[in-house]
């Protein structure tokens, strides 16, 4: 071998990762500071909310009818079951459409075409515009169908559907995105059709993500008050809800009509009912959450 | 067909392989008695490729013959995968690609309006660059094809067990059919992939560089593979690398590229198609010797 033996390379020995100047340091601590406020203002709201609605943890909230007669034992029961109706239909609408829609834009829409550009435009304004307006518009595109009545489930669905709907197609755009190339040309090159390939490949293998988001897109839906209030859905209901036409509350407007009572029990009661529906939002993320863990695909 | 001296697995091949690799001229062990005239199964005719404004591929002449392995080489960025992809009209798929000039299957054009480029491609099969398995079972994967393709089968399990069989993957997987295929190593993948391609019973099988993603021993397990197929199946290969060509090509289609003395862009063309071992032993154009002899490319 040759004489020539080239001597280790010192390295250096201050940690490039771990900068200790005292500016990273007060960055880094006002960093700490921003996400401590975010969390303590957000416990505080939790947690105050708990020990106010603390007396109405019973039974009777979720069994009873809200009512203003006996305010001690008012409950959600009709709220409730008209929330699971409301998602349930939302669900419904939402999700084919929102799905259809963001398949045909990533898989099969011609980007050079101007009227696909501008879906594609208008796609991510909507998903900013306040909750609001789809509450009118709900209540217009019902009047144009010819359906009379506005405060029932049909009509709040049709308004929520509306309010999801860019955000589904966002994030299974996304989804469907993220399936590789080389898996869409593997399955044209054995003369699968584009559709076989879609329906066959493309959508089970992004099916995580679509749920994940759909999930997400849902519990942001669920504690929507704004446009079901311009839907004109009903402020107190002494029934089960039994049909999309059937009249019907839900738990934000039920919470927003408890907390303009005077009453001191219907404060309380907004606020269990507050944890309950809060309870329900982190079911559903939780939800998103373990679909997202369990069926991730790394490619 | 003349006796094939490279079917079988040499014990060798792999370390002669790194012994082969500094010479200049690869060895050629692939012969075998050739017709002066390839038999066409497919046929270019003055084909040109374009993206958008881009002219890719100029006027390639080609006939690929039937049960034969032709290659097509060349150094980066020559045409020889655009010229492989338009043959089962892949290049489809490409926003802005355009073909002119004529690809005859069996003398009919396959971009002939009346022509369904579904058609095409259950014809005419392709097994990919990087193995792409679907994210499915092993048995799934290969009776997909015939499932979508709407194929005719007596029975579905034997078939895939004949598919797999021909890709000598069988007795690798035979235990663990309904596991997923990403469970497979990347040689056994591009095999399950080439396993897929003939479920469907393709006449001609295009692929596209299929060993480099694999490493040597694999390589040598696939390239054993495509001579075995070589005798049911019409094989046309890119690779990158001449020994592989070499080892298993019957003909040799060389690719350069060209740049535009305004643009700089590069267009590919083909310099010299012919019999593997002319093209090796006694190439007549100047640029297939200098890229042969590695001295460009």
């Amino acid at each position: 071998m040759a004489a020539t033996v080239v001597a280790p390379q010192v390295l250096s020995t201050s940690k490039r990762g771990h900068d200790s100047s005292a500016g990273s340091l007060l960055f880094l601590a006002a960093l700490w500071l921003s996400l401590a406020m975010a969390i303590v203002f957000l416990m505080t709201l939790v947690v105050t909310t708990a020990v106010d609605g603390a007396g109405r943890f019973d039974s009777a909230l979720i069994t009873e009818y809200g009512s203003k007669l006996t305010p001690d034992t008012t409950g959600l029961r009709a709220a409730l079951l008209g929330t699971l109706w409301l998602m349930v239909t939302t669900a419904l609408l939402a999700i084919p459409i929102g799905i259809a829609a963001a398949v045909y834009l990533e898989e099969f829409a011609d980007n050079t075409r101007w009227y696909n550009r501008l879906v594609e435009l208008n796609l991510q304004n909507l998903a900013a515009i306040p909750s609001v307006i789809y509450g009118m518009l709900a209540v217009g595109i019902v009047a144009l169908v010819g359906i009379q009545r506005t405060g029932i489930i049909l009509v709040g669905a049709v308004a929520l559907g509306l309010l999801i709907l860019p955000v589904i197609i966002i994030t299974t755009r996304e989804a469907v995105r993220a399936v590789p190339r080389e898996i869409r040309e593997g399955s044209l090159a054995l003369g699968a059709t584009p559709l076989q390939t879609t329906w066959r490949q493309v959508l089970p293998s992004a099916i995580p993500g679509i749920a994940t988001g759909t999930i997400i897109a849902l519990s942001r839906a669920i504690g929507e008050a704004a446009p079901l209030l311009i839907v004109g859905v009903a402020v107190t209901v002494r029934f089960d809800p039994t049909g999309i036409m059937s009249a019907f509350t839900a738990m934000p407007i039920q919470i927003f009509n408890w907390t303009s009572e005077s009453r001191e029990e219907f404060k309380v009661a907004a606020a269990a009912a507050i944890i309950v529906l809060l309870g329900m939002v982190l079911l559903l993320n939780g939800l998103a959450i373990f679909i997202r863990n369990k069926f991730q695909r790394r490619w | 067909m003349g006796p094939n001296t490279a079917t079988t697995a040499k014990p060798g091949s792999v370390d002669d392989q790194s012994v082969d690799a500094p010479l200049l001229e690869p060895q050629v062990d692939n012969q075998r008695d050739l017709p002066p005239e390839p038999s066409g199964v497919m046929e270019c005719e003055d084909l040109n490729v374009y993206y958008g404004d881009f002219h890719a591929v100029h006027d390639v002449n080609l006939i690929f013959g039937r049960h034969e392995i032709t290659a097509l080489i060349g150094p980066s960025g020559c045409g020889k995968t655009t010229v492989l992809r338009c043959l089962n009209r892949m290049n489809d798929l490409v926003a802005g690609a355009r073909v002119a000039g004529r690809v005859a299957y069996h003398g009919a054009d396959i971009y002939d309006s009346k022509v369904d480029a579904i058609e095409v491609r259950r014809r005419i099969g392709m097994v990919f660059q990087k193995p792409n398995p679907f994210p499915k079972s092993i048995y799934d994967n290969v009776a997909y094809g015939p499932r979508v393709i709407g194929m005719e089968v007596d029975d579905l399990d034997s078939h895939v067990e004949g598919a797999l069989r021909d890709a000598a993957l069988w007795d690798e997987v035979k235990d663990k059919l309904k596991q997923s295929a990403f469970g497979l190593s990347g040689g056994q993948q591009q095999r399950l992939c080439i396993a897929r391609t003939i479920a469907t019973k393709p006449d001609v099988i295009l692929m596209d560089e299929p060993c480099s993603s694999l490493d040597p021993i694999a390589t040598s397990h696939i390239e054993d593979l495509m001579v075995d197929l070589r005798e049911q199946y019409t094989i046309i290969i890119v690779t990158h690398n001449m020994q592989q060509a070499a080892r298993v090509s019957d003909r040799t289609a060389f690719f350069t590229a060209r740049p535009d003395e305004t643009t700089g862009n590069r267009t590919g063309l083909l310099v010299e198609f012919d019999q593997t071992k002319t093209i090796f032993s006694n190439p007549s154009d100047r640029r297939t010797e200098a890229y042969i002899s590695g001295r460009f490319g």
